[in-house]
């Protein structure tokens, strides 16, 4: 016996230690993307509004992530009267847990990349894009519970918002990634980016990819689809009466699925770690296509207003899910025909 | 000879109605629209003025803090103490308690000179009264606007203060600019 016993089955060897060690590295790297990603975005939109951005704390204001931290972790966590408590605390503990959760699966590199006994991901589940849709519809209790136990009108009203939200565009996005089940012949993440060898599924999956980025914005709740935290009229939807780190796990968690829905898009549509250049520098490649998405969030968060209610609904229901289907029809014929 | 009417009429040119999937697509496009919009400000400057580093320039005609003044060939105050502008000033904040010049205590060009001569900053309102009032031009509007302080009685300038040269030089922008 030269091996320990896996911690989970794959469809190739792998000590025990390098699974442990992957997951470490995986969910270091990415959640030094969250703060990033906040500074990023701050400037982004500084910039898109013809201002400077954060430029005050450190150096460029690259402390300013950071100096927020300190913020959140300095602050109070009330709980209003008529709150539960207990659903409080694990509300924020549910959307950080789904959020991190999905990053397992995403592919970063293929075995051989940078070595021949490891992968560079958490794990290539069979189910593949069943396991992050699993996730993606439980990080909705979070919101749920999360508004429904502040005791608060204004954090009901976004909860029912965000679940409202969360059945239209769930099944939209479900089916806009099914053509390219399809056409792989699929689910499992690392063979869906395999499939990608000659060319991304962007080309012959367009319509799938512009419903998966229009789906992808609602399941983040990120603008123009934030109606579950619309400031203008909810004060902040479900988090508003969160305060501390609590509110800054929910806040976190939307940056994660941010991270995880653009690493969803990089993998299957946008040819995954394919790229120019050695095999090395296939994370790289990854991360790049992450990035490209994340400011491709940030951008449209400067363009577009928040949609109203009814026309969101209308969008999902009327448009998405009946052109969906339709992709999914014509690709199931053309692969089957051809 | 009757008014036609019709001519009062104005036809309203009305895009296509929204919903369905042509109104999708032309949302799309007109999305598409946007980004690029949005994009084009990401490339232009920022207009934000940083402002301790950087001040807001002011007109020239900018009604800001007070200033006193001198004769410049002969070094005598302006102001002789008269205090019409105390009268002018609808918000009462200028105090003037006038002296008479001696020869070997000339301090104003007149017969007297304002011994005593505070504006309190926390009450002026910045009409400019005081200025219009004064046969002289003995007190002009600057253009300072940086009046905070730590304290009330911090505001209460003297007359040494107004008639003293301000430390920081307020940018001026050009008439019509």
């Amino acid at each position: 016996m030269s091996h320990a016993a896996p911690l989970a089955v794959v469809n190739y060897s792998e000590d025990w230690w390098i699974q442990i060690l992957k997951a470490i590295v995986i969910f270091l790297v990415v959640l030094q993307i969250v703060p990033l990603v906040l500074l990023v975005e701050r400037k982004l939109l500084g910039r898109f509004q013809s201002r400077y951005g954060p430029n005050r704390v450190g150096k460029f204001g690259l402390l300013q992530p950071l100096a927020d931290v300190l913020k959140l972790l300095s602050k109070e966590q009330a709980t209003p009267n008529t709150a539960v408590p207990w659903m409080m605390a694990i509300a924020p503990v549910i959307s950080i847990f789904t959020a991190t959760a999905t990053l397992a699966i995403i592919p970063f590199g293929d075995v051989g990349s940078w070595g021949d006994h490891f992968g560079l991901y958490g794990i290539d589940v069979s189910i593949g894009i069943l396991y992050a849709f699993a996730f993606g519809a439980l990080a909705f209790y979070g919101l749920m519970l999360g508004g429904w136990a502040s005791g608060s009108k204004y954090s009901f009203l976004g909860s029912m918002r965000s679940a409202a939200q969360l059945i239209s565009y769930e099944i939209a996005l479900g089916l806009s990634l099914l053509g390219v089940v399809i056409q792989a012949g699929s689910l499992s993440l690392t063979e869906i980016v395999d499939a990608q060898r000659d060319y991304w599924f962007v080309i012959s999956q367009f319509v799938g990819f512009l419903i998966f980025t229009v789906a992808g914005f609602a399941e983040t709740n990120r603008p123009p689809f934030d109606l579950p935290e619309a400031e203008t009229e909810l004060v902040s939807g479900y988090n508003t009466e969160f305060g501390g780190m609590r509110f800054g796990s929910f806040f976190m968690a939307e940056y994660i699925n941010m991270i995880v829905i653009s690493g969803i898009a990089a993998t299957m549509f946008l040819g995954g770690w394919h790229g120019p250049g050695p095999a090395a520098l296939d994370p790289l490649w990854m991360l790049l296509k992450i990035a490209g998405f994340l400011v491709f969030f940030i951008w449209v968060r400067a363009t577009l207003p928040r949609l109203r209610y009814d026309q969101l609904m209308s969008f999902g229901w009327k448009v998405l899910l009946p052109l969906a289907t339709l992709n999914v029809l014509v690709t199931a014929i053309v692969v089957v025909v051809s | 000879m009757s008014y036609p009417w019709s001519e009062d009429v104005i036809t309203v040119e009305r895009g296509p109605e929204p919903g369905g999937v042509g109104g999708a697509y032309r949302v799309l496009g007109e999305t598409l629209r946007g980004l690029k919009t949005v994009f084009k400000q990401a490339l232009s400057k920022p207009v934000t003025i940083e402002y301790p580093e950087e001040k807001t320039p002011v007109y020239p005609r900018f009604r800001g803090r007070h200033k006193l003044h001198r004769f410049e060939d002969t070094g005598l105050e302006k102001c002789v103490g008269c205090s019409l502008c105390a009268a002018a000033c609808p918000a009462g904040c200028i105090r003037v308690v006038a002296a008479e010049n001696t020869p070997d205590h000339q301090v104003s060009a007149g017969e007297r000179y304002a011994a005593v001569y505070e504006i309190n900053l926390t009450r002026c309102i910045f009409c400019g009264y005081c200025e219009i009032a004064c046969p002289f031009d003995a007190i002009t509007m600057g253009v300072d606007y940086e009046l905070a302080d730590y304290t009330r009685s911090d505001l209460i300038f003297t007359k040494e203060m107004l008639l003293a040269d301000p430390i920081d030089k307020t940018p001026l922008r050009a008439e019509g600019e």
